[in-house]
């Protein structure tokens, strides 16, 4: 069954906003996630991906950082309509 | 691996929590996130009377330097560069355990001007376990080529401790980092950070908390901030604790 909210960061196209709901990750991954500001609420903004794909680079409470296709899986967002960065 | 440079004419404690200091050095820890441009404070505040070396126990990099302001010695301890003090990697712990069980008369946490938000993250943290710290604000003249404005002003009354501008590449604003480095070392400034509140639920905990643990803790150590440790279930603060204490308290307040 589709939730809402089944969206990831991992499926955030660039150009792209959204906000955080939830984290997946536990232990000392969810802690780094938290430390960087990955916490619900936040706004993030997918701004390009690597030419391999992976990783993703997001903008995130004013700083850009690249996050692995395998941990950005692991935040759950719900989708921003607009597409302005 | 693990041993210290020894300094010259001193010896090192082999409790690495404590820094022995001959005679009346100040000692100053230098935190942050990594690259803020924390060494190039670090360097340019103890020049070549640095010696570098490991923490004891650990494979993280240790710097240690001194200088002297208006006839004062002080020992910068140059701590890991950590987002956090919440993550159990080990430059975290070491981080967080010089800070909480070393000691140091002040705190200077250096701070990315172009980055604040992310940056406060760890100065919150620091001011969350000692209120002597001074937030170095650095890279200031990157922040004024990418046209950022700070209202130094406005974050000295939010956050509550000396907020110092500097570029430390150029050497601005470091003569007025250490002079309000030796007014929180010697306790002219008492800075008082503008307590951080939790949701009422967490408050609560932390006044029943605060009710069972000893009336003194050890080490000057922050209650509130051990409270909420305890409360997060963090082994490694209450393993370093334990040491402190001993097993008995630990043992029958978290049960």
């Amino acid at each position: 069954m589709i939730e809402m909210g089944d969206l990831t960061m991992a499926a955030l196209a660039p150009g792209t906003r959204a906000l955080v709901q939830s984290l997946e990750a536990k232990g000392l991954l969810r802690r780094r996630l938290l430390d960087l500001g990955l916490v619900p609420g936040t706004v993030v903004a997918a701004i390009g991906r690597s030419p391999a794909g992976d990783p993703t680079a997001y903008r995130i409470r004013g700083a850009v950082m690249a996050l692995r296709m395998d941990v950005a899986r692991q935040i759950r967002v719900l989708p921003i309509p607009d597409s302005a960065d | 691996m693990g041993r210290t440079n020894r300094p010259v004419g001193r010896k090192v404690s082999q409790d690495f929590y404590t820094i022995e200091q001959a005679g009346d050095a100040f000692v100053v820890a230098l935190a942050g996130n990594p690259n803020t441009g924390k060494s190039t404070v670090f360097n340019a505040l103890t020049g070549l009377k640095q010696h570098t070396g490991n923490w004891p126990g650990k494979t993280v990099i240790q710097s240690r330097g001194e200088y002297i302001h208006q006839g004062r010695r002080f020992m910068l301890v140059d701590l890991p560069g950590t987002y956090s003090l919440l993550a159990s990697s080990p430059e975290e712990q070491t981080a967080r355990d010089f800070l909480c069980f070393g000691q140091p008369t002040a705190t200077v946490i250096v701070v990315d001007a172009t980055c604040l938000e992310r940056n406060l993250n760890l100065a919150l943290q620091v001011m969350e376990i000692t209120p002597r710290v001074i937030v170095c604000l650095n890279l200031i003249d990157e922040a004024q080529r990418k046209k950022i404005v700070i209202n130094h002003q406005a974050l000295e009354n939010r956050l509550g401790v000396p907020v110092v501008l500097t570029a430390a590449r150029s050497g601005e604003g470091l003569g007025q980092l250490k002079e309000e480095i030796a007014l929180v070392a010697g306790g002219i400034i008492r800075p008082q950070p503008v307590p951080f509140r939790y949701p009422a639920d967490i408050e609560q905990e932390i006044a029943k908390l605060d009710r069972l643990l000893p009336s003194t803790l050890p080490a000057g150590l922050n209650r509130r901030w051990v409270a909420l440790r305890l409360l997060d279930g963090d082994q490694a603060m209450i393993d370093g604790l334990q040491k402190c204490w001993g097993n008995n308290v630990l043992r029958r307040e978290t049960a």
